[in-house]
């Protein structure tokens, strides 16, 4: 997609570069188009751009809602899907990252791909350490007074 | 993937002595409009894959620390207001919608449109950080502060008045008079120009006191529906403190701060026995325990850390917005030269992005 656009720009690029006026005159014709006409410029059609937009306030509504409710466990991975939808809408649309070259798809996903690793790790190894610690809490308690010092570290 | 492309209009462009008749808007050492903003747009990108690694560690802390004491966020979560939150995760989104209209804009020459676009992010950014002043002179209010300085006393003078809003309103108010002044110079010299970057600066410093009136209404609301709820919490406090404390388990988390430890020490000892899991059902209640600096503090640490550096990212999202305001007024951005707001649409984004998960995780916690 990124790669055809592009290509097409090309022409527009040498044209632009000797003449700004020549391609504003161009640009008349054809205003309110979409995509090749303006370059390698892809403006976003306004009907998408607003039904991002009512999409996102409606998510936005639905957790609002479904945070009254008490689903335990399940509700801090409801909302964290919720929001992540919120979060791909905005990338792909108002980021405009899916008409973008696909480098720049592959460094935005990798920094995720990275929280992934960086977030899962630290959690496995708070999981080991609060074992740990309970079982340590629980030994402790026998000998009466160690708790506070020992655990606290 | 680019540079292969480029070879061939590059050598075009040699014979045509191009390098010599660039644009004012293509600098120097790009050989076309789509390498600069090609060049622009990837560095953009990895300013953004450092942003999000940069949040990324609060998010660490604030996961480390929601999955170790689940209970802490309950208690805390219930004095943040959620209208508040969710009015201005709108205000963001709506802020969002009107950036990519901008960038729109700038690709097809609607210089005014453009301008009234940025306009309308600049005050949505302002708005928002009305409501967040709100939010955060009303917590300093009620002694919510981080770690240490967290001396909340729930139910005991319930809000007075100290001063802080007026004090985060000193300096909005103060940009607000100079952008009320800037307009009506622009006005005298009659100049498309500068009435076209002092409206927008206007009606921004305006929108944030709109944002401080919103934002106080729900508050004063918010506040006298609560106000029998706190002064519960502090009944509970004074018969049940040292009970509580009696069949608290984490002793981790429970620093010697609390004078009562002491005290408490053999009672613990005493429930030993008692098997993990009852221990935990039972942390999962107190109020008590929880209202102290080495648990909601550091709750409170989190959230300030959080939603002020996401505060900081907004304000510089305001200076560039300004900056593009101005470029915009000059009618500099065309279908070729479209790379600044594309790249300043980007980080706003980002900074929204930020704050879709900051409003579930921190104000929607039941």
């Amino acid at each position: 997609m990124g790669h055809a656009t592009s290509e097409a720009g090309h022409g527009q690029v040498e044209h632009g570069a000797h003449g700004a006026q020549g391609e504003h005159g161009a640009h008349g014709e054809h205003g309110g188009g979409h995509g090749e006409h303006h370059g390698f410029s892809h403006p976003m059609p306004i009907w998408m751009l607003l039904s991002v937009f009512f999409a996102l306030l409606g998510l936005t509504g639905l957790t609002v809602f479904q945070a009254q409710f008490d689903l335990g466990n399940a509700e801090i991975w409801l909302s964290l899907t919720i929001a992540t939808v919120k979060a791909a809408l905005v990338i792909l649309f108002f980021m405009h990252l899916l008409w973008d070259k696909p480098l720049n798809a592959i460094i935005i996903l990798s920094s995720l791909i990275f929280v992934a690793l960086f977030l899962g790790f630290t959690l496995m190894d708070a999981e080991g350490y609060r074992e740990k610690l309970i079982y340590r809490s629980t030994v402790k308690a026998s000998q009466p007074g160690a708790l506070g010092t020992e655990i606290d570290e | 993937m680019t540079a292969i492309q480029d070879t061939a209009p590059h050598t075009d462009h040699a014979h045509d002595d191009h390098h010599h008749d660039h644009p004012s808007w293509l600098a120097h050492h790009f050989d076309d409009a789509e390498q600069q903003y090609d060049s622009g747009k990837l560095g953009m990108w990895l300013f953004l894959v450092t942003e999000v690694l940069f949040f990324s560690g609060m998010f660490c802390a604030y996961a480390l620390y929601r999955n170790r004491n689940p209970e802490v966020f309950e208690f805390c979560s219930s004095f943040l207001n959620e209208k508040l939150g969710a009015i201005n995760t709108g205000v963001l989104l709506f802020s969002s919608l009107t950036m990519a209209w901008a960038v729109r804009a700038s690709q097809l020459r609607q210089h005014t449109l453009l301008v009234g676009m940025l306009a309308a992010t600049l005050a949505c950014a302002a708005m928002f950080l009305g409501v967040k002043s709100v939010e955060y002179s009303h917590k300093w209010e009620l002694g919510l502060l981080p770690g240490k300085f967290y001396v909340a006393q729930l139910g005991g003078h319930h809000g007075d008045p100290k001063g802080y809003l007026e004090s985060l309103c000193v300096v909005p108010m103060i940009l607000t008079v100079l952008s009320a002044l800037y307009y009506v110079y622009s006005w005298v010299v009659n100049s498309s120009f500068h009435k076209q970057v002092a409206g927008p600066l206007l009606v921004a410093g305006l929108c944030f006191f709109v944002g401080v009136f919103l934002g106080q209404t729900l508050e004063a609301e918010a506040a006298d529906s609560h106000a029998g709820e706190h002064a519960g919490h502090a009944d509970h406090h004074m018969v049940q403190g040292h009970v509580d404390h009696a069949s608290h388990d984490h002793a981790a988390a429970e620093h010697a701060d609390h004078p009562a430890d002491g005290a408490a020490m053999p009672v613990v000892a005493a429930s030993a026995g008692e098997d993990v899991k009852v221990m935990k059902e039972q942390l999962a209640t107190p109020d008590a325990d929880v209202n102290q600096k080495s648990m909601a503090g550091l709750f409170f640490s989190i959230y300030y850390c959080m939603t002020g550096v996401h505060a900081i990212h907004i304000l510089g999202g305001m200076a560039v917005i300004t900056w593009l305001i101005v470029k915009a007024a000059r009618k500099e951005f065309h279908e070729q030269y479209f790379g600044p707001v594309d790249n300043v649409g980007l980080y706003w984004h980002l900074v929204d992005f930020i704050w879709i998960y900051l409003f579930p995780l921190l104000y929607l916690i039941t």
